[in-house]
């Protein structure tokens, strides 16, 4: 396949042979993506730029490049979503009431980064503590995306909560990005934008300096236009970290090798539960392609049971804010962030500070996490959620018996207009309906852009594996994105 | 053992019959360890404010705790050293509440599996009475930080330098049933802490504190309304909220009225307690189990490893001080109460009457110490020291009255009390001659006295005294005492 014109449309891993090959340089690809930037403004995807950082890194990079002394990702510039702390680099988590906030420290997964040679453009908007899954409860307004419906000129969502990164990576603002996903803030928005994204299993990637919004559901993982991108991107975001006790102790295997190895004889469980009343055809339709693509490749189909699926968004709306309601209590004026002014004590303090500084999301969320918690409510509440969550988790490790992967539709509908959601937020909850049982097993999946709707929006195939099998998904999420051939991108309307 | 009689003997009286007094306690014990619970950082006393503090110690945002493995360690040998049951998976709860000096807004605990089970303490009481005190749990937890109100007149100011660090909260059974129990439970649980070295029991320091439960019931009746008297800072202050909250519900149950259910503090300047806050006041805590850490699994070799390094605890040193050294139970449970003092008293004894060594320390060493303010690590005379001199009384080298003036001089000049009484001729006299001639002194000077004593025998005593005082005090006064007697024609006594 030629390479693209323009340095910012290349694949990470183009860019990175181009890089190794000295077809381009690491500034020369950085300006294009500060360039594309400066271009996009209007689609909010970043919060901070950094393009005197980028600039430098990437010269260090060159530097590195010329002396033969590459790291896996030499060059390679990246966005990273405003949820994971970096030194020195404001971190908002799309919250005012961090809207100043400057960490003294890198987070772990960034740290493996920039260790990889990757270079830093900026930080992208998101979801206000990563609540949400249209990328609009941002105290920096709402990430438009780089998609419109055929014939429209109505802005849309790009989904979320990772909405700034999905909407870089699918304008070519940046190579690759990271997300991180409590309930489906990879997934669906890299479904709704047209890209790869991918929920690694929990305790692959670090949590340390990621600002926590449910603590046993966050995971980090990679945001890219490629399966394969994902899949080097994340070989330099995992790790072993002593710094998260929930980090788990097994070594990262190359996720690179072998990607292209297809998926014959591979066992591709399809699980009724996911065919919803009131979905649109057209999700169902995608699905169906998609196996029917896995089944002329070589896959064996088999039709699994899911049979908690259906409880598993009362679960996840019990868990997340139960665990967000305490990870948040942090927030409170006193160290550091906003702090009210014109108070006369210390619960003044507290009341003024959260009601100015949370957003009305965070603040449903906390109220709703609180109350689950409650003396009285917590057995009817947070120990069944839990229970259920088990079984959950049983309905995978049952399923997995007779088939080795599970393809299913990311979501339930493509992106959708702005504003169109914020008033019902039980309709907004609904977007995380195919992705949330994943958190809750703690198992790794793959968002794969498979087609577009009939107006043009695009819908993504997810696959989910075994716990640490994060080699098989990306295999057969590769044998499904040769199959899809998804070439569609947006049109570039912002720069016109 | 402990029969009715001896449960009697702890009743009070009210103005309308007798009461027995039911207290449980909760001990807040700060592990010895040089670093917090969940983060690297220091818990050195006394550093300036905030000059230890981690970003997990500040709740900085995505900052993640990990468990100290030494803190671990210290609480199962803890466990061990209470002879109680050591859990080998416990887990991690989060307490949430909002305070200035709880940066994250919640205290990692160990609300519903703790790392310890049930266990017991033995109490030593006066007159040899024991009593037994069931241990309910011991679970690992963070400290708060420290809120400082009187540092500027409208500011708070917040150190965060205990913020983290190691606690163990050692949850006793409502098993006490007087101010004196009490005192006794957290005396000697303070000493095991000690001998293990799992706490420095200073409570000056606030290393060691107690949250004091008190009921009071008619005798037989079931448990009363009980309070909670918070951090009760020394044993005697927690026999006087012990007393003073027994009396106070006593006054209220007899006048028609009934207890409620409360945390009370205890005001040490005027001796009393009073109200902080209701139950109904109370927070609600919102108690889950922490996403950000494992259970807690403890591995069978290491527990072993553990309780086969445990030192000699007060109770079987105790009973082996009674046994080896034939010491009475009281005076046994005395020295074993600080282990420098059972140490000092072991070296003291060796190859000597192990009773006269006991009197010796309780009358002369502890007195001394008393008098000048010195606890036993501070002592200025080594038990080496005092074994030579007490030898030396043995060999009747020298009296037990020069043995006293030998201990006083080593005291505030030191040196080897051996060389002391050579160089200083402080040696005894047994040589009868000497001791006669002194005898005839006394007799030629006091013809009158001479005559006396033989209507009253007791006046011998009188001719021993002025014997003693001819010789300088160095005749040996069972030598004395025998030749007077043969001189005067006194039969001997007993």
């Amino acid at each position: 396949m030629p390479l693209p014109s323009a340095p910012t449309e290349f694949t990470l891993a183009e860019a990175r042979d181009a890089l190794c090959a000295k077809r381009v340089s690491a500034a020369e690809l950085t300006a294009a993506c500060l360039g594309a930037m400066a271009e996009a403004r209007v689609l909010n995807a970043f919060i901070t730029e950094t393009p005197e950082r980028a600039t430098e890194m990437a010269a260090a990079s060159d530097r590195r490049l010329a002396a033969g002394e590459a790291r896996p990702l030499e060059g390679i510039p990246l966005a990273i979503k405003d949820l994971f702390c970096t030194k020195d680099v404001r971190t908002t988590a799309g919250s005012r009431i961090l809207e100043n906030f400057v960490p003294p420290y890198e987070s772990t997964v960034t740290q493996n980064l920039w260790d990889a040679g990757a270079v830093l453009l900026g930080k992208t908007n998101m979801d206000e503590f990563a609540m949400g899954s249209s990328s609009e409860t941002s105290w920096f307004k709402p990430v438009v995306s780089p998609w419109r419906a055929r014939h429209s000129n109505q802005d849309v969502v790009p989904g979320g909560s990772s909405g700034g990164s999905a909407a870089a990576v699918a304008a070519n603002l940046c190579l690759g990005a990271t997300g991180t996903d409590t309930g489906g803030s990879i997934r669906q928005p890299a479904a709704l934008s047209g890209i790869v994204g991918m929920k690694p299993t929990y305790g692959r990637c670090s949590r340390w300096g990621v600002v926590a919004f449910a603590s046993s559901l966050d995971q980090a993982g990679p945001m890219t236009r490629t399966v394969r991108d994902a899949a080097i991107l994340l070989n330099a975001m995992a790790s072993v970290d002593p710094k998260d006790s929930t980090s788990v102790n097994t070594s990262v295997p190359d996720y690179e090798q072998g990607i292209d190895h297809g998926v014959k004889g591979l066992r591709v469980g399809v699980p009724r539960e996911y065919r919803i009343e009131g979905a649109p055809h057209e999700i169902d339709a995608l699905w169906s392609k998609g196996v029917e693509w896995m089944r002329e490749q070589g896959a064996d189909i088999v039709e699994v049971s899911l049979p908690y699926t259906k409880y598993a968004l009362s679960v996840y709306y019990i868990v997340a804010p139960a665990e967000a309601s305490s990870n948040l209590a942090r927030y409170d004026g006193v160290r550091y962030g906003l702090r009210a002014t014109d108070v006369h004590d210390v619960v003044e303090l507290y009341e003024k500070s959260r009601a100015e500084g949370f957003g009305a999301e965070v603040r449903r969320r906390i109220l709703i996490g609180t109350y689950v918690l409650s003396a009285g409510y917590y057995d009817a509440y947070y120990v069944r959620a839990q229970k259920i969550r088990a079984l959950i988790a049983q309905d995978f490790a049952r399923a997995f018996e007779h088939c080795d992967v599970l393809l299913t539709p990311s979501t339930p509908c493509s992106a959708f207009a702005l504003g169109a959601k914020t008033a019902d937020p039980v309709a907004m909850y609904l977007n995380d309906v195919f992705t949330v049982t994943v958190n809750l097993a703690g198992l790794p999946a793959i968002s794969i852009p498979a087609g577009l709707t009939e107006t043009g929006l695009p819908l993504g195939l997810q696959v989910i594996g075994k716990a640490f099998d994060e080699k098989l998904v990306l295999r057969a999420g590769h044998a499904i994105e040769e199959a899809a051939e998804f070439r569609a991108s947006p049109a570039r309307w912002w720069a016109r | 053992m402990s029969g009715a009689a001896e449960q009697r003997s702890n009743y009070i009286r009210g103005g309308d019959g007798e009461w027995e007094i039911v207290v449980g306690m909760e001990v807040h014990a700060q592990v010895l360890s040089k670093a917090k619970l969940f983060s690297g950082a220091s818990t050195t006393f006394g550093a300036e404010p905030n000059a230890q503090v981690s970003f997990v110690d500040a709740a900085m945002p995505g900052m993640l705790p990990v468990i100290n493995r030494f803190c671990v360690e210290q609480a199962i040998r803890t466990g061990l050293g209470l002879k109680a049951a050591i859990n080998r998976v416990s887990t991690f709860d989060r307490k949430n509440y909002f305070y200035p000096d709880l940066p994250a807004g919640y205290q990692i605990s160990q609300y519903k599996n703790p790392i310890v089970g049930e266990g017991e303490v033995l109490l030593d009481l006066a007159k040899g009475r024991t009593v037994r005190v069931g241990i309910e749990r011991l679970h690992l937890e963070q400290d708060a930080g420290k809120s400082l109100h009187d540092q500027h007149p409208d500011h708070s100011y917040v150190d965060l330098n205990r913020a983290g660090v190691a606690l163990m909260e050692i949850v006793s059974k409502p098993d006490m049933r007087s101010s004196e129990e009490a005192a006794a439970f957290v005396k000697k649980l303070r000493a095991i802490l000690r001998y293990l070295g799992t706490c420095d029991g200073n409570m000056e320091e606030g290393s060691l504190r107690a949250d004091v439960n008190v009921s009071v019931r008619r005798p037989g009746a079931s448990l009363g309304t009980r309070c909670e008297i918070k951090n009760v800072n020394s044993m005697r202050f927690i026999a006087q909220a012990v007393e003073y909250e027994a009396r106070r519900q006593i006054r209220i149950v007899e006048t028609g009225g009934a207890i409620r259910q409360e945390t009370r503090l205890f005001d040490a300047r005027i001796g009393e307690t009073r109200s902080m806050r209701s139950k109904e006041e109370a927070h609600d805590y919102r108690y889950f189990p922490d996403p950000d850490l494992l259970p807690l699994v403890l591995d069978e070799a290491w527990i072993e490893e553990i309780a086969a390094s445990l030192p000699e605890l007060p109770d079987d040193k105790k009973a082996r001080f009674i046994r080896d050294y034939g010491i009475p139970a009281y005076d046994a449970g005395v020295l074993v109460g600080e282990r420098e003092l059972a140490d000092y008293y072991e070296d003291l004894a060796k190859g000597i009457d192990a009773k006269l060594a006991v009197n010796w320390l309780n009358n002369e060493i502890l007195g001394r110490l008393n008098r000048d303010g010195l606890s036993i690590g501070d002592c200025p005379v080594s038990a080496r020291a005092n074994n030579a001199i007490l030898r030396l009384v043995a060999a009747q080298t020298i009296s037990g009255k020069i043995a006293k003036d030998v201990l006083d001089i080593v005291w505030t000049e030191g040196g080897d009390p051996v060389a002391i009484v050579a160089a200083r001729g402080l040696t005894q006299v047994t040589d009868t001659s000497a001791i006669d001639k002194a005898i005839d002194a006394v007799i030629v000077a006091n013809p009158d006295k001479v005559e006396e004593v033989k209507a009253k025998p007791k006046l011998a005593g009188w001719f021993v005294g002025q014997v003693m005082k001819q010789t300088g005090g160095k005749a040996n006064p069972q030598a004395v005492n025998t030749l007077l007697r043969a001189r005067l024609g006194i039969p001997e006594e007993g």
